[in-house]
Parts: C-alpha cells; sequence; structure tokens
C-alpha cells in the first residue's frame, strides 16, 4: 500500500515537470476545458435549451462527436491485428500508444454523452443491478456495456504492461496475449453497436440501411489510425523514444484499404437510394443537393467527400505513402471528412425530414461548440499527461523500483538510459517463435 | 404485461437498491436531522423507479412529490396513482372527414396535461395537407404551421396526430433504463423521475409524438390543472421526455370522461373507447368505417385508428 502511494508520487511529479513547452501546452489545454467547462455549467442550469437541438432533430454536435470517436477507439486495435496476427515487430513496439488513445477516446464518449443527456443526475439509473438497464432490448443500454468494457480492457492492458516495465519485471505473455486478442473483435463490437443504435430505428429511413455498420467500419479503421499517424510523428519529434517508418508505413497501406472500402459502400449507398428514387432518398438529397431549399450540410458533405477522394488517392500511392509532407496531408484530409461524413453528417440527416415530414436545419450553438471543444482539450489532456509518465517508463529513465530507478530528469540523447534488456522498446520479445 | 416483455423490472433487484437506498437515506438522515426539504433531495435523487415501489414506498413518494409540487406552485396538487382497470384496452378513433382544422384539441390538452406554455409543448400536432398532395406515407408536404384567419380552409385538409399508442412501441423497445412502458390498458407512458433525457424514444418514434423538456416548463401556477396523474399530467421537469396519454388523469374510471381532446372537438371527429368492448364506439368505427393505421409498414400496430365517416 506504502509503494501504491509512493508510486503515485513518483508518476504525479513525472506528470507535473516538464519543459517551457509542455506548460504552455498544458495551459492551452486548461483555457479551454475551463471555458468547456463553465459554459457546461450554463447548460445545466438552462437546460439543453443553450443548444440548437429540439424535438425535430433531437440529437446533435454531441452525439456527432461521440459517434466519431467510437470510431477513434478502433486505432489500437488497428495495430493490434498486425502486431499479434501477423507478428509484425515495428508495430508491436507501439500498440500499447494506440491502447491508450482508445482509453482516451472512450472517455470522451462518456463526457459527450453526460453533455447529451438531460438529467445527468440520474444516469445511475443505467448502472446494471443498481439501475433498470434495459438489457438486451435497449442498443443503447448494450453500447454502454461494450465501450466500457473496452475501456477497462484497454485499462487493464496499459496499467499491468507498465506496472511491470516500471518495476523492472518481464511481463507474461500469458497474460498479455488473451487481452489484446480480445480487445479485435471487441473493437469490431463496439463499432458495430454503435452502428445498431441508429441502425435499428425504422422511424429513421436514413440510418435504417444495412450498409450502415459496415460503413461505421470502413470510416473507423480509415480516421483512426490517420490520427494515430500524426499522433506518433509527434510522440517521436518531442521524446526520445524511436517508432520505426516501417510501422507508420504499414499503417497508412491498411488505411488505403479501409479509406478504398468506405468508398465504395457510400458509391453502393448513393446508387441505391439515387436509381431508386424513393422518398428514402430525402436524407441524401438533403445532404448533397439540398432538400425544398434547406442546404446547410450541402458544402460541408461535399467537402467532407472531396477531402476523402484526395486522401485515397495519396493513400493508394507508395510515394505519396512513404513522403512525410503528402503522408500528413492525406492523413488530415481523412480525419476531417470521416469527422464531417460520419458526425454531423450521419446525424443530422436522420432527422430531415422529420417523422412527420418537417425540415428543421440544426447547426450547433456557440454553448455546443465550446462544450465540445472542452471536452477535446480534455481528451487531449489525458492522453499528454498519459503519455508524459509512459514514454519515460518506455524508454527506461523512469523506474519505480528504487535500485534501477534512473531520474526522470536525464536528458533525452545526451546519455542513453540504461535500458534493461525486457523493457527496451516496450512490447515484449517475441515468445512465440 | 406486453408480449414484449421487456417492461417488467426484476424484483430481485429490488433488495439491493432497498439497501443502496437506505444507507443513504440514514446517511442523509443523520446528516441533516431536522432539514425537511434537503432530506427530499436526496430522497428524490434515491427515488426508484414507478414499478418497483410497494404501496408504502409509493404513499411516501407521492407525498413527497406533492410537498414539493406546492412548495414550487404555491397550490395543492393532487396526484394519483391509478391503475389500469381490468379487461380495458384503449382504443382512438380520428375520423378525417370531419377534422376542420381547429386545433382546439391541442390547446385543450395543453391545459388539461399541464404541458409547458412557455416553451409550448403540444401532445397533438396538426397537419395540414393540400387536397390532391401526396401525405399518408410521404409527410414532406405536411404543413403544421398553417395559420390562416379561419378554417377549414377550401382546397386543403387535416390529419391531427398524437402518440399512437403502437402495441409495438419502438420508443419502449429502445429506453436504455425502462423509464417508459406499455401498461395493461394499452397506454405508453413515462415516469419522469426516471428518464435520464438521453432522447432515444424521440428518434425511435415514428410519429413526432414524444417531446422533450429542453428547458424548465414554463407553466404559470394559476393555469396548472390540480387533478394529474403520476404517469401523466402532473408537472415535469426540465430535461425529460413526455407525451400523450389519452389523458390517463381522466380516463382510468369506470364512468370517466373522455380524453380532453375529444371532449372539446366541436366536429365531433375523436372518437375514445375500449377496444375490448364490443358494444364501444371506437369498436363500431372499426367495424363500420374504413379505417387506417399511420405508418402500418412499420409494424408498430396503433391503436389510434383513423377514418373517413362520409
Amino acid at each position: 500500500m506504502l509503494d501504491l502511494i509512493k508510486h503515485f508520487f513518483i508518476a504525479l511529479k513525472q506528470v507535473f515537470t516538464g519543459s517551457r513547452n509542455y506548460y504552455i501546452w498544458i495551459a492551452f489545454l486548461g483555457f479551454w476545458i475551463l471555458l468547456g467547462l463553465g459554459t457546461y455549467m450554463i447548460q445545466l442550469k438552462e437546460g439543453l435549451i443553450v443548444t440548437a437541438m429540439r424535438d425535430q432533430v433531437s440529437w446533435g454536435f454531441y452525439l456527432s462527436n461521440f459517434t466519431f470517436l467510437v470510431g477513434v477507439a478502433a486505432a489500437g486495435v488497428l495495430l493490434v491485428i498486425p502486431a499479434y496476427i501477423y507478428n509484425f515487430k515495428p508495430i508491436k513496439e507501439i500498440v500499447l500508444f494506440g491502447e491508450m488513445l482508445a482509453i482516451t477516446a472512450i472517455s470522451m464518449c462518456i463526457m459527450f454523452i453526460m453533455a447529451d443527456i438531460g438529467r445527468p443526475d440520474r444516469v445511475w439509473h443505467l448502472i446494471p443491478f443498481i439501475g433498470t438497464m434495459n438489457f438486451p432490448a435497449s442498443l443503447l443500454a448494450w453500447d454502454v456495456l461494450v465501450l466500457n468494457g473496452y475501456l477497462f480492457l484497454n485499462l487493464a492492458v496499459v496499467l499491468y504492461v507498465l506496472y511491470r516495465i516500471a518495476h523492472n519485471k518481464d511481463y507474461s505473455m500469458a497474460v498479455v496475449r488473451p487481452l489484446v486478442i480480445m480487445s479485435i473483435p471487441w473493437a469490431i463490437s463496439i463499432h458495430t453497436v454503435t452502428a445498431f443504435l441508429y441502425n435499428g430505428l425504422p422511424a429513421r429511413p436514413f440510418w435504417n440501411a444495412s450498409i450502415l455498420a459496415p460503413r461505421f467500419l470502413a470510416s473507423a479503421f480509415a480516421a483512426g489510425p490517420a490520427i494515430m499517424i500524426l499522433l506518433f510523428q509527434i510522440i517521436r519529434k518531442i521524446s526520445p523514444l524511436e517508432i520505426d517508418n516501417k510501422a507508420i508505413n504499414k499503417i497508412a497501406e491498411l488505411i488505403a484499404y479501409a479509406l478504398g472500402f468506405n468508398l465504395f459502400l457510400f458509391g453502393a449507398e448513393m446508387f441505391k437510394e439515387f436509381y431508386s428514387g424513393t422518398v428514402h432518398m430525402a436524407p441524401l438529397q438533403y445532404m448533397y443537393f439540398g432538400l425544398h431549399g434547406h442546404n446547410r450540410l450541402v458544402p460541408w458533405m461535399w467537402m467532407a467527400f472531396i477531402f476523402n477522394l484526395i486522401a485515397f488517392a495519396l493513400f493508394l500511392s507508395t510515394r505519396a505513402r512513404e513522403n512525410p509532407v503528402t503522408l500528413n496531408l492525406a492523413c488530415s484530409l481523412v480525419i476531417v471528412g470521416v469527422y464531417v461524413e460520419k458526425g454531423m453528417g450521419l446525424v443530422i440527416p436522420g432527422f430531415i425530414p422529420g417523422a412527420l415530414g418537417e425540415i428543421y436545419e440544426y447547426s450547433p450553438t456557440n454553448h455546443e461548440l465550446l462544450i465540445a471543444i472542452g471536452i477535446w482539450a480534455l481528451g487531449a489532456l489525458l492522453y499528454t499527461l498519459m503519455l508524459k509518465f509512459v514514454i519515460p517508463v518506455y524508454t527506461g529513465e523512469l523506474r519505480f523500483s528504487d535500485g534501477m530507478r534512473v531520474s526522470a530528469k536525464v536528458v533525452s540523447g545526451q546519455e542513453e538510459p540504461a535500458l534493461p534488456e525486457q523493457g527496451a522498446g516496450g512490447m515484449v520479445p517475441d515468445q512465440g517463435s | 404485461m406486453t408480449k414484449y416483455g421487456k417492461n417488467t423490472v426484476r424484483e430481485t433487484k429490488v433488495s439491493r437498491r432497498d439497501l443502496l437506498k437506505g444507507a443513504a437515506l440514514s446517511a442523509a438522515a443523520a446528516a441533516l436531522p431536522a432539514a425537511d426539504a434537503k432530506a427530499s433531495v436526496w430522497e428524490a435523487f434515491f427515488q426508484r423507479h414507478f414499478q418497483e415501489l410497494n404501496a408504502r414506498e409509493m404513499e411516501k413518494v407521492i407525498s413527497r412529490l406533492e410537498m414539493e409540487y406546492a412548495e414550487k406552485y404555491g397550490k395543492e396538487i393532487k396526484i394519483s396513482t391509478t391503475k389500469p382497470l381490468p379487461g380495458v384496452l384503449f382504443g382512438y378513433g380520428l375520423d378525417i372527414s370531419r377534422c376542420i382544422g381547429c386545433r382546439r384539441c391541442v390547446y385543450a390538452c395543453v391545459e388539461e396535461n399541464n404541458q409547458s406554455r412557455d416553451p409550448q409543448i403540444h401532445w397533438i400536432t396538426v397537419l395540414r395537407f393540400k387536397k390532391g398532395d401526396k401525405w399518408v406515407s410521404d409527410m414532406e408536404s405536411a404543413d403544421k404551421y398553417y395559420n390562416p384567419d379561419k378554417v377549414p380552409e377550401p382546397g386543403y385538409f387535416y390529419m391531427p396526430t398524437q402518440c399512437q399508442q403502437c402495441e409495438n412501441p419502438p420508443c419502449v423497445k429502445v429506453c436504455p433504463t425502462q423509464a417508459t412502458w406499455s401498461e395493461d390498458d394499452g397506454i405508453v407512458v413515462v415516469d419522469y423521475n426516471w428518464c435520464i433525457g438521453c432522447r432515444y424514444c424521440m428518434a425511435a418514434c415514428p410519429y413526432g409524438a414524444r417531446h422533450f423538456n429542453w428547458m424548465k416548463p414554463g407553466l404559470p401556477a394559476e393555469e396548472i390543472n390540480t387533478k394529474t396523474h403520476y404517469l401523466g399530467n402532473r408537472p415535469r421537469y426540465s430535461g425529460v421526455v413526455e407525451k400523450c396519454t389519452f389523458c390517463i388523469q381522466r380516463t382510468r374510471n369506470e364512468k370517466g370522461p373522455y380524453p380532453a381532446c375529444v371532449e372539446i372537438c366541436p366536429v365531433g371527429a375523436r372518437k375514445f373507447g375500449n377496444l375490448l368492448d364490443p358494444k364501444s364506439e371506437i369498436r363500431y368505427c372499426i367495424e363500420n368505417k374504413r379505417i387506417f393505421r399511420l405508418k402500418e409498414d412499420l409494424n408498430t400496430h396503433p391503436k389510434f385508428f383513423y377514418f373517413f365517416a362520409t
């Protein structure tokens, strides 16, 4: 117990000491977090009337961000597949960072849900055994279970591995492997269940299309890893951590497949709706051409489509993938493209036209934007703090066990920290081969 | 209970929550021995699902709520918890050929059921269609904001909509906390103290029948209907969903009055009765008129029947 407290303070100290840029970054995030928190207090007091949501469009920007972030949580697993199924070493070394991104994304998902519900004080009604969770009938109940399960699964792996490394001990592959293998179907399930949440509503023909779940997966496996690629390059730049170019190239290649598949599914959906030309094409018409003079989403949807198209062309070319400039451009394009397509472009058209044919054009209010920015900042802070602690543990600069602990002050590059054979670069030597 | 069986809250959960609530309440009681109002905050927080309350707990909840309402609105509001009458399944008929689009039903409903006046919440929406336009399966040409000097207007007809009290209600299926359910007399109700305000039911409802309290309901004390039902027209809270209950506070009586909308309709376009009673008016309409139900393709099986008397 005493040890735990001591370790906690070591971690705390590590997280609170940093360079000037680190403090500036934290202060920047802190500013937006406080602003978001203040706005959330206003929302709690006034009610959801401060948002642009109304009875006609009863879900909006919060749920859009939630949906996108469920997709981001997949990034981790796309690393796990090549690392453990195909035994691809360069990626194996960075799996932990993908899992931390998943933890961050799921935490943000939970925050967006808390921002969205009218009675956050009653959220305990959802908890199994304490509340009256409507399982298995409600897909929202399923989502609560799978999202939290995924969160704990990733937390378990990250905490276990870090704890062992920080103590200079080997971690057992017999413990880690089943957990990471389990996280593969689990990651697919969080996407599928979130897609089914929308998909299972015959009242909303736009969502009630079987193509929804496959499209969710395809777009998630494109945007999530794109975020990872950008993050890896930042991590590599600001820390002594080595990340092999081979890992990044491999991830970029996987994005190309996912994005191609996403575009194909998009085409299939467009064909079905526009060629058959039934009343169910109204939401798509609203998105891409405007409906009865209402066209607020049109420029956004075309922008997203063009971004995805350009990104696909870039990801397809090996040369563009290997050039950092075009790679980062392609990653940014696909992130923005999918954010629009799977966020507002998925949630809003479900309600347009409404159940009684009404068209209510939604665009988020400043309150919604500030709260959302606050949550993104909080997510960025969470990931930053995790990195701040994990990277030195990973590189061997920070150890809990007294004898081996090298001061965290070691300046990177000046001196190779004494890496124990095991901990170097994090993930284990392969015991399977 | 309905054949879908998702509405019953299992008894086994009671003991656990009893414990939790008991612990919390005694903690609260110990901390605030004399402060009634503050103790009530905790009691409100830990109030359990309506269907899990036993008679004694129900009594306590009702008296606390009545106290809260009295404090808030400065007048006595009676909350009944009348159970469904045996052998009753409510059905509703609406004669489209008679409706003149006057919206008296909309406002009679607002008054009877204590809806928010500002912002306005209407449980009934009257849609206006141009004769000859698409209507039943494509409502894009519906106008719900029509505002002429006089109704009916030549060249138009009207179709009021409200909760269709589906036998297979998609809203009940999706609710993550079982805060909404079908009662034995077929009325779909909401426990305003259990709803978490996720609005999944609003996305699931094909009839736009569910409404959300986007802010504290603006309900002037002098306009309150003080005769209320727990599952019906008692004043609502910010952040919860509400809907038509066939005037549960009126209609759960042997010789109960009709719902307010039926009573007010100046042209007799609205019919209401017991579907299980072969001699009821609603059964007569179903057996003798050409009826249809909205969005039948969704298999929601509404108990709200549109027909043409002439």
